[in-house]
């Protein structure tokens, strides 16, 4: 780890101003920064803490949503009341993401721009464009067991590793970004992600005056919530596979249906192809099968990970099954 | 107090953070920081190397490299055992294996020294390595396999016993590279003082770290002094020494300043070395009544080039099943990778994870219980040593674990249960695992005020070495067990043969009980030869030490009283146990200890997803020191099991010869949510052959079988035979139902 | 803010960022410390304060073996930085009890043999603190059957499955849970 210098920010617009010189960065609950700032994955010269920021609050909107401030720790979003009546299924994507402790040091915004886990990202050894673009992509050929099946490149075959922001993807959140001239913007969370395409060093359309301040939550449909999240281990393991559902049936038609994939892509994916197969159908298996067909229709194993694609269209099945069921 | 369910005498020091392991010590003040700086390349040869830019970083006291580092003393092949050999690193411009240090950086903080690992500029010429294990067709027959047992072994005629058998098991398996990962990352700190060495080090056999560290630094042994009052696990991985104490050993003497290195959890997996991966073939032929006529195991395994280690994986069935016929092989396939070493259980846990996966394939293809199959199978001598067993109660154990667990309600047919979206399925096993005696010598003294000091160079790798010491020190000389004080780990005090292969416990407290038998002897002579005492004359045969006290016919005195008078400095006597070979039952009896497990799981009939829903194994281990720190090794074994099972594996890029997954979130071991309820049941026993307190070793028969009960269960439940270990996810989901509404 | 240093800018390898000073708060001790930026709150801990309880078995938050409260809340000190705890109340395994006076999460650590080799076991046993405190709050968990229904029965699952962000490697999982279990319930473990 190389030396840096280290200032901690009282309001957020000086935050945005310390971030913006060359080599800094925002550090928070510092989980996954500081886990690849030993391994010189992550080099900054200049940390900008902001884990103390007034951004922590949970807040009503006035059209029923929620906003969800950027610091609030993943482990007061999962025990939030409003969270867990209104948006179970951020609540358990939550609480199925890492351990106790992480859960109560990750915020919300740190969540959203974890890095990916792939083991050659973290060997700085093996070449990866993520890393060190342009040094190639040691997973493409290598043991890519977790590795993404939808939306990959020659570049760049990684996931994002995050439960919550699969949820959040379900759930049409929306990303409050402040500029430090005190401007701020929303983005769409499907929009906020890039694919890797050529650049997958470029995660996300963050630009490096800008600092995450909230996630805005809309109304929640009605109909039921589910985050199904499929690992080796029965916890503390990143996901293989998760569905993020949200299912409002009527008389046995599914009316609306929202879908998100987790550990299958560069970004959370929200699969509208399978929402289309759902919408309007009756709420039986044939119809999980034919979204799940749908889904997964444009998939791609690379060999170790193959299996996900099976193992994603079975548990959007059984999600869906489960969501259907009791809405 | 032998056989008492004590609690752990260092305890409290542990669960309040007091017990200080490797890193921790600071009697010796501040000491530097070293970090290692790893290879980057599986084969070749470095071409440059430039430490410059890293010795100019602040704080920087020294950069080692093979330019740099002081002559070694060789790898000597006649040191009978490995781990008392010398370890030399930084030993030339060659790459053997991916990681292997290239620099030492030394530091004043850590900060500073990892920082500066960075700035050391490494180039290299890189070779072709042989990195994968299923490239390689090439196999060498090794002399022996570890611990000296034989390569091959074959009795009657296989080949014929196989192709007459009516009913035949013939399968290929395959078990992955695993390793040790105690959560004590390998770490010494090494002080000099004066022409001395001082070395704390996370060890299991601190005799052998002596002589390691001496012979690879050159130093004469008495100059050396080990130091492992505590060891935060060790499973294997801490039986011999490693580069970071070799590395500390050297920075230290030159900077004539302590230095501590630990490895990060990265380099565990590179530098310590694991077990190996193996191939292996199962022949099992029987009779339609159940009956083996014929067994074979035949294993290949990878090997370092240059430091043989061929795990004894076969070894474990030669003394399972009665057959007339058989073969066991070992083959090794050098590969260019980290050496393999032994992991808890080394030959019992990927051999007996095979084995019994056959024995199920053959209860399966006979329509047979497994339980049953295994009994009827039950030999009633050695079938390949042809000696008698020394106490064989693999039957019981069977009976007694297939009573308790309800075995009777295990689905006859598999993929036949299911309880909501799980699969429901039942395995069971059989375990056995040799009995080893080791040279082992202790000292107690009974001090002037009435307390025992035992001390020993045997180590507590969490074993409870410190507690069962405690209590046959206890008994042996009629002391209540406050009073009885253990003093381990230090390589100054007698020399024993450490914490490995279940044979510490037997080898220290055998040792305790004869040193108490003697001190006993001294104490009685001086008393009746005393006219002080009030047992003046006392006739020995009547003696009884009890609380405190020796007493005979009414008259009493206490153990203090009678040192202080006639042993001002404190009285003592030396206990030893034999080395195995030198003791006749060693070579009379077959001896082990055996043991039944018994599994339920759920396999999701979705997702695939395995999850244990209970487990219980039971034991026969000869007599038990203490029920609580035994049923702790064995259930610990056993959850080692499922990991084998279910999890653990580690994998090589063939293209670089790196272990990808080199982590804890990579490298999967069960947490707290893959382990619901599980129970042992030990019975009563006493093994009169293994020594003169009856017990036998516990620490690895746990992991032994534990595995296949597992692997069996979800062949129960899901029909789904799975032979490449772990079962993962990927291997089961083709083989699941279709999903239903 | 504290110590921003703007010399850092365009810093070349190797430099030294200044030391920074600092104030900790653990166990109820105000203790100073001149700290290197990089330097975590293990580090600090282990190699500044000398209160080696807590352990370092990853250093990547994988293990849980580091594991302290802060502010009441379990969380992995390899993963934070000394200089980013000014004035916050840490407790270490150290604080919760010494040998002679165990606190009833020890004394059922040791009462239930929840340990072997000893290393995980100061991070499980303030893993285990804070985890109570969690379900008594109320917190969800993954195995929560209906995360929107206030109120959390503390069953073995529910233990297991909160605990699982530490790694015992001698597995000592049931002995932890039954001490985790009887500690919960106000008995000797």
């Amino acid at each position: 780890m190389r030396s840096f210098t280290y200032e901690r920010a009282t309001d957020p617009r000086a935050a945005v101003a310390a971030v913006s010189r060359s080599g800094a960065k925002f550090i928070s609950g510092g989980t996954n920064l500081l886990d690849l700032m030993k391994l010189d994955i992550e080099d900054p010269s200049h940390l900008v803490d902001i884990s103390r920021l007034p951004l922590r609050d949970i807040e009503e909107l006035p059209d029923g949503g929620l906003r969800i401030g950027a610091q609030a720790r993943n482990s007061d979003v999962a025990a939030d009341a409003r969270v867990r009546t209104r948006y179970p299924a951020l609540s358990e994507a939550l609480v199925s993401g890492a351990s106790g402790q992480l859960r109560n040091k990750a915020s919300t915004g740190g969540n959203l721009v974890q890095r990916t886990r792939c083991p050659y990202f973290y060997d700085t050894a093996a070449g990866c464009n993520k890393r060190d673009p342009g040094s190639g992509c040691a997973a493409i050929g290598g043991f890519n067991r977790i590795h993404a099946i939808l939306g990959a490149s020659d570049s760049c075959i990684a996931t994002h590793p995050s439960d919550m922001a699969v949820a959040m993807t379900a759930l049409e959140a929306q990303i409050e970004l402040l500029r430090a001239d005190g401007s701020a913007r929303r983005v769409a969370i499907t929009d906020f992600y890039r694919l890797p395409g050529d650049t997958p060093h470029i995660e996300n359309v963050l630009e490096p005056d800008e600092m995450i301040t909230g996630v805005l939550l809309p109304p929640p449909l009605p109909g039921r919530q589910l985050y199904r999240k499929v690992r080796d281990r029965a916890s503390y393991e990143f996901a293989l596979v998760s569905v993020a559902a949200v299912v409002s049936t009527e008389r046995g038609t599914i009316s609306e249906a929202r879908v998100a994939f987790g550990g299958v892509a560069h970004k959370p994916w929200r699969s509208v192809e399978a929402e289309d197969a759902l919408t309007g159908r009756p709420a039986t298996m044939a119809t999980y099968r034919a979204a799940a067909e749908a889904a997964m229709r444009d998939a791609v194993g690379r060999g170790h990970n193959d299996f996900k694609i099976e193992l994603a269209k079975r548990t959007l099945c059984r999600t869906l099954a489960q969501a259907a069921g009791a809405s | 107090m032998i056989g008492q369910a004590v609690n752990r005498v260092d305890g409290p020091l542990k669960a309040t953070g007091r017990a200080t392991y490797a890193y921790e010590h600071w009697e010796a003040g501040q000491p530097l920081y070293g970090f290692i700086v790893g290879a980057t390349i599986g084969k070749g040869r470095i071409t440059r190397i430039d430490t410059e830019d890293a010795e100019r970083a602040p704080g920087v006291q020294l950069v080692m490299t093979y330019l740099t580092t002081p002559e070694q003393g060789p790898r000597d092949e006649s040191i009978p055992f490995e781990y008392w050999r010398a370890q030399p690193v930084l030993t030339g411009p060659d790459i053997h294996y991916y990681g292997e240090p290239v620099a030492l950086v030394v530091a004043e903080t850590l900060e500073e020294a990892r920082s500066a690992a960075d700035l050391v500029e490494v180039e290299y010429r890189a070779g072709r390595g042989r990195f994968d294990f299923g490239e390689f067709e090439d196999v060498y027959i090794p002399k022996t396999v570890n611990a000296g047992l034989p390569t091959d072994t074959a009795v009657g005629d296989f080949d014929a016993g196989f192709a007459g058998a009516e009913v035949k098991v013939d399968q290929q398996y395959t078990t992955p590279y695993e390793f040790s990962l105690p959560i004590e990352p390998n770490a010494c700190m090494a002080e000099p003082r004066g022409e001395d060495l001082v070395i704390y080090v996370s060890c299991q056999i601190t005799d052998a770290a002596r002589d390691s560290v001496a012979s690879t630094l050159r130093m004469a042994p008495e100059r050396v002094h080990i130091l492992a009052p505590f060891v935060g696990g060790g499973f294997g991985s801490k039986l011999g020494i490693h580069s970071e104490t070799i590395l500390a050993a050297f920075a230290a003497r030159t900077l004539r300043r302590p230095v501590k290195v630990a490895m990060t959890r990265q380099q565990v997996f590179q530098l310590v070395g694991m077990r190996p991966t193996s191939s292996q073939r199962v022949r099992l032929g029987a009779g339609r009544d159940g009956r083996l006529s014929a067994i074979a195991h035949d294993v290949t395994m990878h090997t370092n080039p240059d430091i043989e280690y061929a795990e004894q994986t076969a070894a474990t069935t030669r003394s399972l099943y009665a057959a007339p016929h058989r073969l066991t092989s070992h083959r090794l396939t050098a590969l260019d990778l980290p050496r393999g070493t032994d992991v808890r259980a080394p030959g019992e846990a990927p051999g007996m994870l095979t084995v019994e996966s056959a024995m199920d394939e053959l209860a399966d293809a006979l329509r047979m219980d497994p339980v049953e199959l295994r009994i009827r199978n039950e030999p009633t001598v050695d079938p390949e040593r042809d000696v008698p067993y020394s106490d064989r109660h693999l039957v019981d154990c069977l009976r007694e674990g297939a009573r308790r667990f309800g075995w009777e309600n295990r689905p006859a047919t598999p993929a036949s249960v299911r309880d909501g979206q799980w699969l429901i399925g039942y395995g069971m096993s059989a375990a056995i695992r040799g009995h080893f005696q080791g040279p082992t010598a202790v000292r107690v003294r009974l001090e002037t005020d009435g307390t025992a000091v035992i001390q020993t160079d045997m180590t507590d790798i969490g074993t409870g070495t410190y507690t069962i010491l405690t209590q046959v020190g206890a008994e042996g000389l009629g002391l209540p067990l406050e009073r009885v004080r253990i003093e381990l780990g230090r390589s100054d005090h007698p020399t024993s043969w450490g914490s490995g292969g279940s044979w510490g416990a037997t080898n220290s407290c055998t040792a305790v009980h004869r040193a108490c038998m003697t001190l006993r002897e001294k104490l009685l002579d001086t008393v009746r030869d005393d006219a002080r005492s009030p047992l003046h004359g006392l006739d020995p045969a009547n003696a009884v030490f009890s609380d405190g006290n020796v007493g005979t016919d009414g008259a009493s005195e206490a153990l203090g009283e009678i040192v202080a008078r006639n042993h001002p400095e404190g009285v003592e006597a030396e206990g030893r146990t034999l080395f195995m070979g030198d003791d006749p039952n060693y070579s009379a009896y077959s001896i082990n200890t055996y043991g039944a497990t018994f599994a339920e799981v759920g396999v999701d009939a979705d997702t695939a997803e395995i999850r244990l829903r209970r487990m219980l194994g039971v034991y026969s281990v000869g007599r038990v020191f203490n029920p609580k720190t035994a049923r702790s090794q064995l259930i610990g074994g056993m959850i080692w099991g499922v990991g084998a099972a279910l999890e653990e594996e580690a994998v090589v890029d063939p293209r670089s010869g790196a272990f990808v997954n080199r982590d804890f979130a990579g490298y999967l071991v069960p947490v707290h949510a893959d382990i619901p309820d599980v129970d042992v049941v030990v019975l009563e026993g006493y093994d009169d052959k293994a020594n003169v307190l009856g017990a036998k070793g516990l620490g690895e028969v746990g992991i032994c079988g534990s595995g296949a009960s597992v692997a069996n269960a979800v062949f129960n439940a899901t029909g789904v035979r799975v032979r490449d270990f772990p079962v993962t996810i990927e291997k089961l989901l083709p083989g699941l139902p279709p999903m239903d509404a | 803010m504290m110590s921003a240093s703007e010399t850092a800018v365009g810093r070349s390898q190797g430099e030294m960022a200044p030391l920074s000073a600092i104030t900790l708060n653990v166990n109820d001790q105000v203790r100073q410390l001149q700290v290197d930026p990089r330097t975590s709150l293990l580090d600090a801990l282990r190699e500044h304060l000398r209160l080696s309880g807590t352990k370092k078995g990853c250093d990547h938050g994988q293990c849980g073996a580091c594991t302290v409260l802060i502010n009441g809340r379990r969380v992995n000190s390899c993963l934070t930085l000394a200089v980013m705890h000014e004035n916050d109340a840490i407790v270490t395994i150290e604080g919760l009890g010494d040998p002679g006076h165990l606190h009833p999460m020890q004394r059922a650590f040791v009462e239930r043999d929840g340990f072997q080799c000893g290393y995980c076991t100061p991070g499980q046993i303030c893993s285990a603190v804070g985890m109570l405190a969690e379900v008594e709050a109320g917190w969800p968990s993954h195995v929560t059957a209906d995360v929107a229904t206030p109120g959390i029965a503390l069953t073995d699952n529910e233990i297991r499955e909160r605990m699982s962000g530490n790694i015992c490697r001698c597995a000592a999982y049931p002995n932890i849970v039954a001490a985790i279990r009887g500690s919960a319930e106000g008995g000797p473990g």
